[in-house]
C-alpha cells in the first residue's frame, strides 16, 4: 500500500489548489460552472489532503465534474456512481469520497442504486446535479422534468409524473437531506460544507439551470421577486419565515400553512420551528415540492438542510463485524488453507 | 471404546478397486447431510473420492414426488478418480421417486438398498408408478441385487427409549443408512459419532439418539442375514501421508480468492448478488472476516461488478462472482474495467441458458460471453478450472494475472463443479505463486509528471491508488490519451489505446505455462482437447482408450484466452482433433477461428456433465473412421 508514514504539515491550500489542468467544457452559462466552484471553496475548508478525496460520477454533463478537481477521480459509467464510490469507500473508509451524478444518473438509470445506497448509508457526499432535463444527450426529458415539458422526445409534453427527490430520499432512508441552488453560491457552499461533515451519506439536490436544454426550469425561485416569495431558507431552531419576513408556515396538525404574519396576528414563535432531527418534519418539507408556487397560498420551496440524523454507516459497521471476528486474532495464512475440518492421512 | 468396525459374525469381505454410491430420498430425507457424512468417513481413511449432490431446484417440491427427489453421489477409490462416476453401483432410494428417478444410471446387477416404506401405496402413486405396481415386489428388478429393508421400523424400535418424539426419531433414518452403509464398506464409526457430538452439543439426546441410529444400522447389517451371501466390501487407501481438506469448487474459489489478497498483501472485496450455483462463494466468503475479507452484497449485478471496480481503484484485490444471467448484466461494467486497466477477478459460475434456463444444471455455454460479451473492442483473459481442487488453483490464478496484468481476468467454472467436492492436499502458503502487486510510488512536486498510462514492456500501467501522495489523476470510461490519461477523441490515439489494451492481453501468454499433454502420446490419431468440468470424463474415457490400444491424448485447456504458445503446435501433431462441450460448439469455435483448423465437435446440451462412456464410444469411433 502507500507509504503514510511521513505526513507531511498540509500546507494551507485555496479554492484554486483544487482546480486541475482541464478546462471545464459545460456550455457558458451552465449552472454546472457554479456548483464546481462551490465544491473547490468548500475543500480546502475540509482540511483533508488532495490525495484523499476522491470525486467519483456516473455520465453526464454533470459527472463530467471530476475531471475538473485536482483530487483522484473516476468518471465512471451511466448510472453507477454510487455503488463505485460505496465499493471504495467501503474497502477504504479513510478517504473522503464524494459522488457527482445528474437527475438521469441518480434517478432514472442508477434509480435503484439511489435507494440502496441511502439506506445502507455509507459516508459518501452526494451531489446530485438536478436540472430537469437529460443534458449531455441533448435535452430528453428526465425523472425530474415536469409534467407537460415538452422536449424532443416529449414533444406533446410530459406526461410521467417527476419523481420527488426529498421524498425519495427519506423514503429510503437516507440520513441527510439538503436542497441548494446554483445561483445562490454562498449557500451552496454552506450546505456543501455541511453535507461533507456529516457522517453517512448525505445528499444534495441542486436545482441546476441547464440553459441550452431546460433553461429557466427554476424561474420560479431565481429572480429577486420570486425568489422571496417562492422559496424558505431553513435554519435549525428557527421558523419558517418567507417572503421578505411577510409570510410564515404555521403547522396545523400535519398539513403546512402559508400565514400573513403581518394580517393574522401570529407571532413568529407559533410558526413551525425547523428541527432537522425530525423525520415527520421533514418528509412534510418534501411534500412542499408538490405545489407549483402559482399563488399566494402556495408553499414555498424549501432550500436547506431538511433532514440530517446521523447513523452508523456501512462500512464502520462492517469494519465493527470484522473487528469482532478478529477479537481472538487475524487468520493466517496456513489456517485459511488449513481450514477446520481438515484431516490426517498417516503414512500406511 | 468398542471397535465398532470389527465384525462379530463372520462375513466374507472382499476387495474392490473402486465404487459408486448415490443416496436418493426425498427432500425431507436428509440424504444430503448422509452423503457429506459419508464422504467425510471416506475421505479421511485416505482413498480417493469424488462427490455431486444432485438437489431439486424447487425448496419445497411436493414430498414424495420425482420432483422433490434429493441424491448424493460419490465414487471412492483405491486409484484417482475424476468423477463421480458416469453410472452407480450402489443406490439408496428411501423412497419409490428416488428409485424411479435414478434406476437408469445404476449398473446392471447394481446394489439397491429399498426403504421399504417408502414404497407404501402412497408413495408409489405420488412417483407415478402404475395402480397395484411395485417394483420391490414385482421382480421388475430382477436385474438387480436387490435389498428391501425397514429402515423406519428399525429407526424406531432402535430408538423407541431415546426420549426423542416420533418426529424427531423418524428423521434418524437417515443415520441408520449411513451405519449400514458403514458395515457393508468396512469403515469406521467414530468420526461420525464425533461429528454428531459436536453437531448436537447443546441437545445431548439428540447427539445420542443420531449415534444410536448409526450403531442399529450397523448392526443391522452384522445381524441380518440379508446381506450373508453379497458380504462386505472394502476399498484400500491411496492417499499419500499429509493433510488434507474436502473442498467444493466453490469453496474452493472463496479460498482462492482470500489466498490470492493474502499473498499480494492486499485487502479482499467481494461485490456480489446471489443466484444459483455461485452463491456459495458470496456466503463463504462472508464468514471469513476473521482474515479481513469484506463482502458486499448488493442490489444486483451491476452494483456487484461495479463496488468491486470502486474498491479496485482504491488498491484491494476485487472480486465479483455470478452466473450467466448476471454475467449478461454486468458486460457493460466490464468494459469500463477493461479501458480503466484495473486488476477484477470475476467469476462465473456457469449454468443452464439461456435466460433462467436450467439454473441448478451445468451448462459450459457462457464461453462465448465469456470471451466476446462486451461492447467495443474489450479483449481479456479467460480460463477455466477443470475440477472443484483446480477451481483453487483457476481463481488464484486469475488473481494473480489480474493484478500482475492490470486487468479484469474472467475464471469459468459451472454448475458441476461449484457443488463437487473431492479431497485437496493442504497447500502451504509457500507454494503458491508469488502476487506482485505494482503500486506507483508516491510523488513528490518536483518530480516529472505522473502519466497514468504509462507501461512497462508487458503493457502494464502501474496501480496509482487514492492515499498517494502527488498522484492524484482522473481516469474514466472516455478513452484516454496514451501515456497522460487525458481524454482523448483523437482518431489515431484511440486506434493505438485498442491495440495497447489488446497487446497487453496478449503478452500475457509470456507469463503462462505451456499446453501440456495430459495423458497419451505427443503424437498420434487424435487428441481430446477439453475445458472446464469435463475434464474427469475425458480423462477417464482417455485412460480407457489408452488401454484398448488406442492413439489417443487427452489435452485439457486452462488457459483459453490468450491461448498457451505452443497450443498450435500440439494440435498439429494429432490426424485428428475432437472437443467434446457441453454447449453447442463453442470453444470449438475459437479453436477453428485462431487456428485455421477443422476439428471435430462433440457436444452435450443436457444439463448433466458428460459421461466417459459417451465420450469413449465417441473416441472409438472416430480412431477406427480414421483407420478405415
Ligand atoms: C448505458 C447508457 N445508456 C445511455 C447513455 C446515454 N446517456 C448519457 S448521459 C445521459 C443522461 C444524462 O442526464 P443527467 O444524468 O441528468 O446528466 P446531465 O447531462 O443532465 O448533467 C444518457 C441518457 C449512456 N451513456 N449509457
Ligand atoms: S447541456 Fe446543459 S447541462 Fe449540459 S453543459 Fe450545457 S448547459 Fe450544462
Ligand atoms: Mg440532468
Amino acid at each position: 500500500m502507500t507509504d503514510n508514514t511521513t505526513i507531511p504539515v498540509l500546507p494551507v491550500l485555496i479554492a484554486k489548489d483544487f482546480a486541475s489542468d482541464q478546462e471545464p467544457k459545460w456550455c457558458p452559462g451552465c449552472g454546472d460552472h457554479a456548483v464546481l466552484q462551490q465544491i473547490k471553496n468548500v475543500l480546502p475548508e475540509l482540511g483533508i489532503a488532495p490525495e484523499n478525496i476522491v470525486f467519483v460520477s456516473g455520465i453526464g454533463c454533470s459527472s463530467r465534474l471530476p475531471y475538473y478537481l485536482a483530487t483522484y477521480g473516476v468518471h465512471g459509467i451511466h448510472g453507477r456512481a454510487l455503488p463505485m464510490a460505496t465499493g471504495l469507500k467501503v474497502s477504504r473508509p479513510e478517504l473522503s469520497v464524494w459522488v457527482g451524478t445528474g437527475d438521469g444518473d441518480a434517478l432514472s438509470i442508477g434509480g435503484n442504486h439511489f435507494i440502496h445506497t441511502l439506506r445502507r448509508n455509507p459516508d459518501l457526499n452526494v451531489v446530485l446535479f438536478n436540472n430537469e432535463i437529460y443534458g449531455l444527450t441533448k435535452g430528453q426529458y428526465s425523472p425530474t422534468s415536469k409534467i407537460g415539458l415538452r422536449t424532443v422526445t416529449s414533444p406533446s409534453g410530459v406526461i410521467d409524473q417527476p419523481f420527488n427527490t426529498a421524498a425519495l430520499t427519506l423514503g429510503s432512508g437516507g440520513s441527510f437531506f439538503a436542497r441548494a441552488f446554483d445561483r445562490d453560491g454562498k449557500f451552496l457552499r454552506s450546505i456543501l460544507k455541511r453535507a461533507a461533515l456529516h457522517k453517512g451519506t448525505s445528499l444534495v439536490e441542486i436545482y441546476q439551470n441547464c440553459p441550452i436544454f431546460n433553461g429557466g426550469a427554476f424561474e420560479a425561485f431565481s429572480s429577486a421577486d420570486n425568489k422571496a416569495n417562492n422559496t424558505v431558507y431553513l435554519e435549525q431552531s428557527k421558523p419558517l419565515i418567507f417572503a421578505r419576513g411577510k409570510r410564515g408556515i404555521w403547522l396545523d396538525g400535519f398539513q403546512p400553512i402559508v400565514v400573513d404574519l403581518d394580517k393574522e396576528g401570529i407571532s413568529s414563535s407559533d410558526l413551525w420551528i425547523h428541527d432537522e432531527t425530525d423525520i415527520n418534519k421533514a418528509s412534510i418539507l418534501a411534500h412542499f415540492a408538490d405545489d407549483h408556487a402559482d399563488s399566494e397560498e402556495s408553499l414555498p420551496r424549501p432550500f436547506g438542510v431538511f433532514y440530517a440524523k446521523e447513523r452508523i454507516t456501512y462500512e464502520d459497521a462492517l469494519t465493527a463485524q470484522i473487528a469482532d471476528a478478529q477479537k481472538n486474532g487475524i487468520g493466517t495464512f496456513e489456517e485459511l488453507l488449513r481450514g477446520d475440518q481438515s484431516y490426517e492421512i498417516k503414512k500406511a | 471404546m468398542t471397535d465398532t468396525t470389527k465384525s462379530t459374525r463372520q462375513v466374507n469381505v472382499t476387495s474392490k478397486t473402486s465404487v459408486s454410491v448415490l443416496f436418493a430420498g426425498d427432500s425431507g430425507d436428509g440424504m444430503q447431510l448422509t452423503g457429506t457424512q459419508f464422504a467425510n468417513t471416506v475421505a479421511t481413511q485416505g482413498t480417493e473420492l469424488n462427490t455431486f449432490p444432485n438437489f431439486p431446484s424447487e425448496i419445497r417440491a411436493p414430498a414424495g414426488t420425482i420432483a422433490g427427489v434429493s441424491g448424493f453421489q460419490l465414487q471412492f477409490s483405491s486409484k484417482p478418480v475424476y468423477t463421480p462416476g458416469a453410472r452407480f453401483d450402489v443406490m439408496v432410494a428411501m423412497n419409490s421417486a428416488a428409485l424411479k428417478a435414478n434406476l437408469k444410471d445404476l449398473h446392471r446387477g447394481g446394489i439397491i438398498i429399498a426403504g421399504t416404506e417408502g414404497f407404501d401405496e402412497k408413495n408409489l402413486k405420488l412417483a407415478g408408478y402404475p395402480e397395484g405396481a411395485n417394483p420391490l415386489e414385482d421382480g421388475s428388478l430382477s436385474n438387480y441385487i436387490l435389498f428391501p429393508v425397514p429402515i423406519l421400523q428399525l429407526t424406531r424400535e432402535a430408538l423407541k427409549e431415546s426420549g426423542l418424539s416420533s418426529k424427531e426419531i423418524d428423521r434418524c433414518k437417515n443415520m441408520f443408512v449411513l451405519g449400514l452403509l458403514y458395515w457393508l464398506y468396512t469403515l469406521p464409526l467414530e468420526g461420525t459419532f464425533e461429528t454428531l457430538r459436536a453437531k448436537f452439543q447443546k441437545n445431548v439426546h439428540m447427539a445420542e439418539a443420531n449415534i444410536r441410529a448409526v450403531k442399529a444400522g450397523y448392526f443391522f447389517g452384522d445381524e441380518t442375514e440379508l446381506f450373508a451371501n453379497l458380504g462386505r466390501f472394502d476399498i484400500a487407501p491411496q492417499k499419500q501421508h499429509g493433510t488434507y481438506r474436502r473442498v467444493t469448487g466453490n469453496e474452493a474459489c472463496a479460498i482462492a480468492l482470500t489466498a490470492a489478497a493474502k499473498k499480494a498483501g492486499l485487502k479482499l472485496f467481494l461485490g456480489s448478488y446471489p443466484i444459483t450455483p455461485a452463491t456459495e462463494i458470496l456466503s463463504t466468503l462472508a464468514k471469513k472476516k476473521k482474515y479481513g475479507v469484506k463482502t458486499y452484497q448488493a442490489e444486483d449485478e451491476i452494483a456487484g461488478i461495479v463496488s468491486s471496480i470502486g474498491a479496485a481503484y482504491g488498491g484491494a484485490l476485487a472480486a465479483t462472482n455470478t452466473s450467466g444471467p448476471g454475467l449478461a448484466l454486468k458486460t457493460e461494467a466490464l468494459g469500463l474495467a477493461v479501458i480503466l486497466e484495473l486488476p477484477l477477478v470475476v467469476i462465473n459460475v456457469q449454468r443452464g441458458g439461456p435466460s433462467t434456463g436450467l439454473p441448478t444444471k451445468p451448462e459450459q455455454s457462457d464461453l462465448f460471453m465469456a470471451m466476446y460479451g462486451r461492447h467495443g473492442e474489450a479483449p481479456l483473459p479467460v480460463i477455466a478450472a477443470s475440477s472443484p481442487v483446480d477451481c483453487f488453483y483457476c481463481t488464484y490464478e486469475a488473481a494473480r494475472i489480474a493484478v500482475e496484468h492490470m486487468t479484469p481476468v474472467i475464471c469459468l467454472t459451472d454448475g458441476y463443479l461449484a457443488l463437487s467436492s473431492e479431497p485437496w492436499k493442504v497447500e502451504s502458503p509457500d507454494n503458491l505463486a508469488s502476487i506482485t502487486p505494482r503500486f506507483h510510488a508516491p510523488r513528490q512536486p518536483e518530480d516529472p509528471p505522473f502519466l497514468p498510462y504509462k507501461r512497462d514492456d508487458r503493457q502494464v500501467r502501474a496501480w496509482a491508488i487514492p492515499g498517494t501522495r502527488g498522484l492524484e489523476h482522473r481516469i474514466g470510461g472516455l478513452e484516454k490519451q496514451n501515456e497522460t490519461g487525458n481524454v482523448s477523441h483523437d482518431p489515431e490515439n484511440h486506434e493505438l489505446m485498442t491495440q495497447l489494451r489488446a497487446q497487453k492481453i496478449n503478452q500475457i501468454a509470456d507469463t503462462i505455462p505451456l499446453q501440456t499433454i495430459d495423458n497419451g502420446p505427443k503424437k498420434g490419431d487424435l487428441l481430446v482437447l477439453g475445458w472446464g468440468s469435463s475434464y474427469g470424463a475425458i480423462k477417464t474415457a482417455v485412460e480407457q482408450a489408452i488401454e484398448q490400444g488406442y492413439s489417443v491424448a487427452h489435452a485439457h485447456l486452462r488457459y483459453i484466452h490468450p491461448f498457451p504458445k505452443n497450443l498450435e503446435e500440439i494440435l498439429g501433431n494429432y490426424k485428428k482433433i475432437l472437443i467434446p462441450e457441453l454447449n453447442n460448439g463453442q470453444l470449438i469455435h475459437i479453436i477453428r477461428d485462431t487456428f485455421l483448423i477443422a476439428p471435430e465437435g462433440f457436444t452435450k446440451i443436457q444439463g448433466v456433465p458428460f459421461n466417459e462412456m459417451e465420450i469413449l464410444i465417441k473416441i472409438t469411433d472416430i480412431i477406427k473412421e480414421l483407420q478405415s
